[in-house]
């Protein structure tokens, strides 16, 4: 347990011994991520991420101190929901940052933007809730899921693959994948594979592959899928005859259980470890020397959470009962982010650049995705034009 | 279809349902014997992939992991079955279930207390490490076909003990008329132990050789757990042959199905039709089969002679 | 002791109805989505409790129901359909229906093999549910519409809501409770503690048993239409197994075919839950062994700790 989580929650059973909220004057942040089950190492990512940003400044955002009050959604929509209400009625908290997922975010984004109040995602992007159903109190930092998936198209093109093997879960984050890869890959896809959920054994997908004549796959297999295709890929021997991009399939979070099988495989993403700016550099090793590993872009998105609420309050001068200011201020991003440019669209996603990545071996043996190049500037999704905001 | 991707199907099926046995034997043993049902017999599936990596990175041997593996699952076993298990076998199943339950809530939070929530993986013995090429087009990892032979000996080595040796008839004995079995002068406690002990070291095996292949997780047992009840229900409780055949039928369609019912549907209708569809249907299809036989069969394929 | 039951029962109830004015004096007004959550939990588990206590049918997929009442509201709110009494006729017809056919079938076995075909129709319905992709698939749907009550919002959300569930419970607790003391519920425990008799006797214990079990689907489905109400979202995962078994721990924790058991082993997860979490976030490590515990020490389950010297209609 981390000690952060035990101020939090110490701080939520004081308050409610007291039945008061004698700390009504701080800034309250409520975090809804999720810490149980195989996932919750991405969790565990943007509470470190987050609070290696509030513990830079002090303790403190925008000139405030801050209460923050993690909460585990444990990968249940009715318990994201329970833990979701209470913060906005027992917390009465000013911002909600949350979730991993998107299943999650579809079960909390109701009763909390209905409450007023700010709801900010540090990684699901969901395109629900980017085009008709936009929302002015609901912020993303992350991306909009289909663009990594675009951008990998695009890196499929620049790398020249002419025939790509196309395989993803069977649900709707895996089908949004395919979906996004499919509109900006110019060659042909020779198959489109969909497994279950969950799926444990993929050497029927890899002999089908090897018979492909496919130059390059893609793949969205996230968390443990990810680990067992890796693993699999390699050991079928196939890592020679094919080239392997993926999203979210080779990360900061799955790379420790694939070692050197992923070494080499191509990814795009809105960010690496490696990528030089001063923001950056500072935030990786100050990362690295808090919590002894590498940072993925779970951490970094929160990270840039922390600071996107830390510019909000100072430029409203901590008085958020103007929403309306609160939002601009929110909206006008004015904060340096660690991935480069950074702003918000009308539908309050993200505008930002994609760069192509791999997978490297680090010198001390430790693994992580290096920038290679950047494929697209200022990329924004396809769902902004339906938001009427 | 290729013919090359139907033979690869068929010997992961093969694979897969031979893993279920692993796990489903010692389960139907100690259901059929005992009359005690155990949901917490899927964590030792789960705890034998956790002591292979732990002893792995231990030692830096497969092969010495390996047998520290066995033993200590079989430890944990006969531990679980002296402090909690032996005060249960004369309660109602409801309670049973309840109290395992509890188990799997403790040991799957302490796995993640102990190891971290992340996916963990370790590698294949240097040994059976690489492939061979079984067709012109067909390779296939050497490790696997070695788990296939190696659950096919162990399947041999069970039916044969179970049929031929006294403890064998002892338990065979014990699962139909266990009041007769103890007027006879037999510690049917001790017997019930050794059951026990068994099952959960067969349990934990099949972990430890699943865990190179697949990723090692908290909660890992739960969904298999289910399976391998299906699979015991299938086969008819307490019977060992009965779980063998009930387990390659389970394996073979599940992992045909998963492959074969969107293509099929595909066929019939368009490609997102039969994509939304398809693996819905796919992982229905071993409890359909496991309805239409207890509608028919309501006792399951081979049932014990005898068994209730 | 009858009488203490509905002693203890009157207790949990006026408690209950005094909370929507107690918490706001204690500043917890936070606990009712809490409480709320505990009675919907509680309303499924006291019509498994039917079938499971009084009918000796232990099945593991009774969170299905709850899954298709959830769903068969949801589909009917997204196609316009607001008004909850014709969503509850729609959810009860759904229910019923589906309960009669894998019913029928189910009863064909008994002991622990109906157990398993009740989880294979469970599953067969979760996965279905999953493979709704206009309606979210796995994801989910977020509601934006709710239920109305004669075109009245009060249903929808705060003390309006909470006083529509509670009622709900209520006629739940009384209804199961009558139900089970009437010379149906008188057949069905025969049957379920001797088949062959009962059905010596000349009673049809089958259509008995295949009535309570559709009775038991249709309220599950009831609490499945409270809960998207108060959810306002849906999602697959409530219809999972998991959540079956969930309902099986509250049931035999509060104690089989008892008065208030089903009641009380529900707000006792509900509320354990809440409690260790808040204090401990490796709470599990507590409340695994718990379980263990009161299972060994507690065996007519709570309802008997506060029935200390006998036990009821068993």
């Amino acid at each position: 347990m981390k000690p952060t989580l035990k101020i939090a929650t110490g701080a939520a059973v004081l308050s409610m011994l007291m039945g008061t909220t004698a700390l009504a004057e701080n800034l309250k942040i409520g975090m809804v991520v999720t810490l149980s089950g195989p996932p919750a190492a991405l969790g565990q990512q943007i509470v470190d991420g987050f609070q290696l940003a509030l513990d830079e400044k002090g303790g403190m955002l925008g000139g405030q101190a801050v209460d923050l009050i993690v909460e585990d959604d444990e990968l249940k929509p009715d318990v994201a929901l329970l833990k979701a209400t209470s913060l906005i009625e027992r917390e009465e908290v000013d911002f909600v940052v949350g979730t991993v997922f998107s299943n999650m975010l579809q079960a909390i984004f109701k009763p909390i933007v209905e409450s007023e109040t700010f709801l900010i995602s540090p990684n699901a992007g969901p395109s629900t809730f980017a085009g008709n159903n936009c929302n002015p109190y609901f912020f993303v930092t992350s991306y909009q899921n289909n663009q990594n998936a675009e951008v990998s198209g695009m890196v499929a093109n620049e790398e020249g693959f002419e025939n790509v093997f196309v395989m993803a879960p069977n649900y709707q984050a895996g089908r949004d994948n395919v979906e996004g890869f499919n509109k900006t890959f110019e060659g042909t896809v020779t198959d489109e594979v969909f497994t279950p959920l969950g799926h444990q054994d993929f050497s029927a997908e890899l002999a089908r592959m090897s018979t492909s004549g496919a130059d390059a796959v893609f793949t969205f297999m996230p968390g443990g899928m990810g680990v067992r295709l890796v693993g699999q890929f390699d050991g079928a021997g196939l890592k020679d005859s094919m080239k392997f991009m993926s999203v979210f399939t080779t990360d900061e979070t799955t790379l420790p259980g694939q070692k050197d099988a992923a070494v080499g495989f191509l990814a795009a993403g809105n960010w690496a470890p490696d990528m030089d700016n001063e923001a950056n550099n500072a935030f990786v090793s100050a990362f690295e020397e808090k919590y002894g590993y590498i940072p993925g872009g779970y951490a970094m998105q929160a990270y840039d959470t922390a600071n996107l609420i830390d510019s909000a309050v100072a430029a409203t001068g901590g008085s958020l009962e103007d929403k309306d200011a609160v939002r601009a201020a929110l909206k006008a991003a004015d904060f340096t982010s660690v991935r480069g440019d950074f702003s918000f669209n009308n539908n309050h996603y993200p505008v930002q650049d994609f760069h192509a990545l791999t997978v490297v071996k680090r010198d001390d043996g430790k693994f992580h995705t290096s920038f290679v190049r950047t494929v697209v500037e200022d990329y924004a999704d396809s769902f902004a034009s339906e938001c009427g905001m | 279809m290729s013919l090359t991707l139907f033979l690869i199907l068929c010997l992961n099926g093969l694979q897969y349902g031979l893993l279920l046995f692993l796990i489903a034997a010692g389960l139907t043993l100690v259901f059929g014997v005992m009359g005690f049902i155990n949901l917490a017999h899927g964590v030792q599936y789960m705890v034998g992939a956790y002591l292979i990596f732990a002893f792995t990175g231990l030692t830096g041997s497969f092969w010495l992991a390996l047998v520290l593996s066995l033993i200590t699952a079989l430890l944990i076993g006969l531990l679980l079955e002296y402090v909690v298990f032996r005060h249960l076998y004369s309660r109602s199943h409801l309670d049973q279930v309840l109290a395992t339950f509890g188990i799997i809530i403790f040991l799957n939070e302490l796995a993640k207390v102990l190891f971290g929530p992340a996916t963990l993986s370790i590698d294949t013995p240097e040994l059976l490490s690489g492939s061979i090429q079984l067709t012109e087009q067909l390779r296939y990892p050497v490790y696997r076909l070695v788990t296939i032979g190696v659950g096919l000996v162990v399947a041999v080595g069970l039916f044969l003990t179970i049929s031929y040796t006294r403890t064998g008839m002892l338990i065979r004995a014990g699962s139909t008329t266990p009041e007769m079995v103890s007027a006879l002068g037999v510690n049917v406690k001790q017997l019930f132990q050794i059951v026990f002990g068994v099952g959960a070291m067969l349990a934990g095996f099949a972990g430890v050789i699943a865990a190179p292949i697949f990723a090692i997780e908290p909660g890992m047992g739960d969904n298999i757990l289910i399976i391998a009840f299906v699979v015991i229900i299938i086969g008819g409780v307490g019977s060992i042959g009965g779980a063998f055949v009930a387990a390659i039928l389970v394996g073979l369609i599940d992992t045909l199905g998963r492959s074969l019912v969107t293509e099929a549907l595909g066929l019939v209708f368009n490609a997102s039709m039969a994509n939304q569809i398809g693996p819905a249907l796919a992982s229905m299809l071993i409890y359909i089969l496991m309805a239409a036989i207890l509608v028919f069969r309501p006792k399951g394929l081979l049932p014990a002679k005898g068994a209730t | 002791m009858m009488d203490r039951g509905a002693l203890i029962g009157g207790v949990i109830f006026a408690l209950l109805l005094a909370m929507p004015v107690l918490l706001p004096i204690v500043g917890a007004e936070y606990l009712t989505g809490l409480l709320i959550k505990a009675m919907l939990l509680a309303i499924a588990a006291i019509s498994l409790d039917l079938i499971i206590g009084h009918g000796g049918m232990v099945s593991l997929g009774h969170a299905a129901f709850i899954g298709v009442g959830a769903y068969a509201t949801a589909i009917g709110l997204e196609s316009g359909i607001e008004e909850i009494l014709v969503l509850l006729a729609i959810t009860l017809a759904v229910t019923g229906g589906l309960a009669l056919v894998t019913g029928t079938l189910a009863l064909r076995t008994s002991g622990v093999y109906f157990l398993m075909i009740t989880l294979a129709f469970g599953q067969m319905i979760y996965f279905t549910l999953t493979s709704l992709a206009a309606y979210g698939g796995d994801d989910g749907l977020t509601l934006w519409s709710l239920a109305t009550f004669f075109g009245s919002d009060i249903v929808q959300e705060g003390e309006g809501l909470y006083f529509f569930v509670f009622a709900a419970l209520f006629l739940t607790w009384l209804g199961v409770w009558r139900i089970s003391q009437s010379r149906f519920g008188r057949v069905l425990r025969a049957a379920r503690d001797n088949p062959q008799r009962a059905e010596v006797m000349g009673y049809p214990i089958a259509r008995y048993q295949l009535i309570a079990y559709v009775i038991a689907a249709c309220i599950a489905g009831v609490s499945g239409l409270l809960l998207v109400q108060y959810a306002e979202f849906v999602s697959p995962s409530i219809a999972a197994w998991q959540r079956s078994g969930d309902l099986i721990v509250a049931v035999v924790l509060g104690g089989l075919g008892s008065r208030n058991g089903a009641i009380l082993g529900a707000f006792f997860i509900v509320i354990m839950e809440e409690f260790l979490s808040s204090i401990f976030h490796e709470w599990r490590l507590i409340y695994g062994p718990l379980l263990v515990v009161l299972v060994l020490y507690a065996k007519g389950g709570l309802n008997d700790l506060l029935h200390p010297k006998s036990r009821e209609a068993s």
